[in-house]
């Protein structure tokens, strides 16, 4: 009776507040990003994918103008939670194409049967090391990122001490109390690590590895912004909170973007690689089961291994491109580190004993 | 009624019902022996405790720390005190990757407590108690201090005269009267610091892990579904629990009270017990609130060479920042002063309908679902996202993709502050003030809007502050729902933090300042909108 009422003076209230508010706003009133929802129209092609994905507006539009489709991305967590989210609503995805599954993840996402085989236009141009499902073609090898111990070159400059090179090196006195990583149940630089020691000594001598490093006083810490931007040394971030490890688990693409985000822009950038203690991950994408609009997810997908897209994305996701004949920026040339043999596990290996491995690190290192 | 139960039904219960479902069934058949695989693990068992012993531990402190602030607030006049009950309530609405990167700076290493005494709190259990005390200070002033300040202080007086003294004074007439929002406020902590994820991860360190965590790790890292389900139905348990005691408190204590103008039982502090009082709680506010956000703010101007605003400069260009977002991070604002809008409406109309009907007390069903409506706050939000996504998803409720799930989601957040706000008040009004004006021929609206609305007013406006404020801080079920290329501000910090480089570190710092301007602005105007428009509306 009277709530209806209540209702129409509480709706004035805080419309008056809303009023109040919109002067923070800003004046164009143009939907925000909040097209039609729902089904995807034959002219929309829908990428979900995880936040790390980026593309410049331009290869976009350049996709557009190609092809006649409009791209929509959709981003949901992390790596780990988005593939998951598609395992959830296999059958009945929110998008067309899937992008962001790594090699960690792969056989997660094969053994739930979340994609299609296509073979991409133009797959005979991409590495053939990387084609990790080359007989099925279910996915689509986007690109390569490689997981590496950064070192703050200051650091060992100032006390005459060679940086690390290997993961041996790790565990050596010398560097004692100097590393910081990332927890390998949260965190996928974390995890590379992990599986970068696994691959280097084997499934009997990881553990004892890892006791060795312990004993040198590794810190872990929950993610990777932790780590990089608070603890350690060499990053602008832990510049200003102080921090005193010089070595963390980060990325090789990690230096050119801390020069690519300075102001002014240094000669030379003010961390390294230790090009031996490198993880590979690679990272694919995929027709999803179900898609709406399988066409434009098949256009999609060969334009994520056309030249145009493999050379836009290091700058926007600082990952390498996996087409032959694709330029990498200078940035990269001049700043990056070329890995030459960084280590692997076959996705297979890495499903079936990823918990056990986890589990038994965590015991290890984190209790 | 029917408003807010088919809200709850459709955008919580369901979902969530749906999610627990396919962890628990296996062929159609409710597997209930796997409670017992799951809870006789010892690294669970170790989680349980931590959590709930952390819990307790931080509400203590909470109120510990905070009621002097509800007394100060509720009964003292002194210069800036809108500004510095805006500014309280900043933390809680701050999301907590911005919070862990303010305390460690204050408690880690070479933080600010480390270079004065080298102390270190980082990793240990003291920075998540402490951080915990700075999102819910607010939650406690704002809950007990709104009604203290408006209870009529002549009460107590009366007490004195028929020979009380001061303190029984206090306990048999204040106390009683203050009860329910205690509990309400007490409550409200420790749901929040039972149910902590952020804190817990950033400022504790991979040894510690609450309830909360360990469902996020075990539904989005490992979709281990069965144990995910278990531990949601034991947080639900003991939120329950928790709920069904408070429920029971409440009708206890439940006495119309006389509710006065705020305004006029504040005054100036007099005497030097009570000006001591006074500095107490500003010397607290400024160490535990105003020096975390100092060092954001500090950090924000702090470019090579110098202080400057090179990067509030850089969050208004979409070129700088190619490689992190598809426009310029400052378009943020403006997506979460939407999104907040829609939500802050969506919260009051549901929790202000549900308010509402729990007033008129209609039996046991309906003090069922008060505590039902609070469950959301228990309830994680990556349970919540993930069970949108298997249940919205056909037509016409394919809202998966659709952006109104981020407001819903986060009302579904608010609503519960909008009732706990609204109702102590709602109960509290006299039902034979309103009987009054209708005998002397007033219509039920107008004896409503004469009686009721001015007593009520203000909680309204309190309540659509904290709906508001939740919604623009909310980061937990943003981030598990898929949208299109526009985030909220929490998504923006977490992105840039989530990169390497200095401008990138600058800009999160500075759009971090933001949000809390963003915050503290719209918190001051409501509390404007309340004085200058007291008397009619």
């Amino acid at each position: 009776m009277s709530t209806t009422k209540k209702i129409a003076v509480s709706a004035v209230a805080v419309a008056l507040g809303a009023t109040a508010l919109a002067g923070c706003g800003s004046s164009d009133d143009s939907a925000s990003g909040s097209g039609p929802t729902g089904s995807s129209g034959s002219k929309t092609v829908t990428l979900v994918s995880h936040d790390s994905f980026n593309a410049s507006k331009d290869v976009l539009k350049e996709f557009t103008a190609e092809t006649g489709y409009t791209v929509k991305v959709l981003k949901s967590g992390d790596a780990g939670a988005a593939l998951n989210q598609e395992i959830l609503t296999k059958g009945s995805p929110r998008g067309d194409v899937f992008f962001g599954v790594d090699n960690t993840l792969l056989s997660r996402a094969l053994d739930n049967g979340l994609f299609t085989s296509y073979k991409a236009k133009g797959i005979d141009q991409v590495a053939a090391d990387v084609q990790l499902d080359a007989g099925k073609h279910r996915v689509t090898p986007v690109d390569t990122g490689d997981i590496c111990i950064n070192y703050d070159k200051k650091y060992f400059a100032d006390k005459k001490l060679a940086p690390p090179k290997t993961f041996d090196d790790l565990a050596k006195p010398a560097y004692k109390d100097l590393l910081v990583t990332e927890n390998a149940a949260t965190s996928s630089p974390g995890l590379g690590f992990l599986l970068g020691t696994v691959a280097t000594y084997g499934e009997d001598g990881y553990q004892d590895y890892w006791k060795k490093l312990k004993d040198n006083g590794v810190k872990v810490v929950d993610g990777w912004e932790q780590a990089y931007n608070e603890e350690f040394s060499g990053s602008a971030g832990g510049k200003k909170a102080k921090a005193d490890r010089p070595l963390v688990v980060s990325y090789a693409s990690s230096p050119p973007v801390e020069v690519l985000y300075a102001d002014p822009q240094p000669k030379t950038a003010p961390t390294g690689v230790a090009t031996g203690t490198c993880f590979r991950q690679i990272e694919f994408a995929g027709l999803l089961d179900g898609a709406k609009n399988e066409a434009g997810g098949k256009a999609l997908l060969d334009f994520l291994i056309g030249k145009k897209f493999q050379e836009d994305m290091p700058l926007n996701m600082f990952v390498s491109p996996v087409t032959k004949g694709a330029k990498v920026p200078d940035l990269f040339t001049k700043f990056g580190a070329t890995v030459d043999k960084p280590t692997t596990v076959a996705p297979d290996e890495i499903a079936k004993n990823r918990e056990q491995w986890v589990q038994s690190w965590s015991s290890l290192v984190v209790k | 009624m029917a408003v807010p139960v088919a809200f709850f039904a459709l955008f919580f219960a369901y979902p969530v019902v749906a999610i627990v479902g396919r962890g628990l069934k296996a062929d159609g058949v409710w597997q209930f022996g796997r409670f017992g695989e799951v809870l006789s693990r010892p690294d669970i068992q170790h989680v349980l405790w931590f959590t709930l012993w952390q819990a307790l531990a931080s509400t203590a402190l909470t109120l510990l720390i905070a009621l002097p602030g509800a007394y100060v607030f509720a009964r003292f006049d002194f210069p800036g005190k809108q500004l510095l009950r805006a500014i309280v309530t900043v933390p809680f609405v701050l999301p907590t990757v911005v919070v862990g990167t303010a305390f460690l700076a204050l408690l880690g290493r070479g933080g600010l407590l480390d270079e004065v005494w080298g102390v270190r709190l980082d990793t240990t259990v003291w920075a998540i108690l402490l951080a915990h005390v700075f999102f819910n200070y607010a939650v406690v002033v704002r809950t007990v201090g709104g009604l203290w300040s408006q209870l009529d202080p002549r009460q107590e007086e009366a007490a004195r005269v028929l020979g009380a003294g001061r303190f029984a004074a206090w306990r048999r007439v204040t106390l009683p009267a203050l009860g329910p929002a205690v509990a309400a406020a007490a409550l409200m902590v420790f749901l929040f610091t039972f149910t902590s994820f952020g804190v817990v991860q950033i400022l504790g360190g991979p040894g510690f892990s609450t309830l909360e965590v360990e469902i996020y790790r075990q539904t989005a890292q490992l979709l281990a579904l069965p144990t995910a389900a278990v531990l949601t139905l034991v947080q639900f348990a003991a939120v329950g629990a928790i709920l069904a005691v408070h429920a029971w408190t409440v009708r206890r204590r439940e006495t119309a009270l006389k509710l006065v103008d705020p305004a006029q039982t504040a005054r100036r502090p007099r005497g030097a017990g009570q000006w001591a009082l006074l500095g107490g709680v500003l010397l607290t506010v400024l160490v535990l609130i105003l020096l975390p956000l100092a060092v954001l703010v500090e950090r924000s101007l702090d470019v090579s060479g110098g202080h400057g605003f090179a990067y509030y400069r850089a969050l208004a260009s979409a070129e700088m920042n190619s490689g992190t977002f598809l426009v310029a991070p400052l378009e943020a604002i403006v997506n979460s002063l939407r999104y907040a809008v829609v939500a802050t409406l969506i919260a009051l109309v549901v929790g202000g309908l549900a308010a509402a009907a729990l007033t008129r007390k209609a039996g046991r069903l309906v003090r069922g679902f008060d505590a039902l409506l609070m469950l959301p706050l228990g309830v994680s939000a990556v349970t919540v996202g993930f069970g949108f996504l298997i249940t919205l998803d056909k037509p016409p409720l394919d809202l998966r993709t659709s952006w109104i799930l981020v407001p819903l989601a986060q009302a579904l957040v608010g609503v519960p502050f909008v009732v706990r706000t609204m109702l102590p008040v709602l109960r509290a009004v006299d039902g034979r003030l309103r009987e009054a004006a209708a005998v002397l021929g007033a219509s039920p609206l107008r004896a409503w809007r004469e009686v009721d609305l001015p007593l009520v007013r203000r909680a309204l406006l309190v309540a659509a502050g904290f709906a508001f404020a939740v919604s623009l801080g909310e980061f937990g079920a943003t981030v598990f729902i898929a949208r299109p290329d526009n985030p909220t501000l929490p998504v923006a910090v977490s992105r840039l933090l989530g990169r390497s480089g200095e401008l990138n570190y600058g800009q999160a710092m500075a759009l971090s300042t933001i949000l809390m301007l963003v915050c503290a602005v719209s918190l001051l105007l409501l509390e404007r909108i309340r004085t200058d428009r007291s008397g009619e509306f």
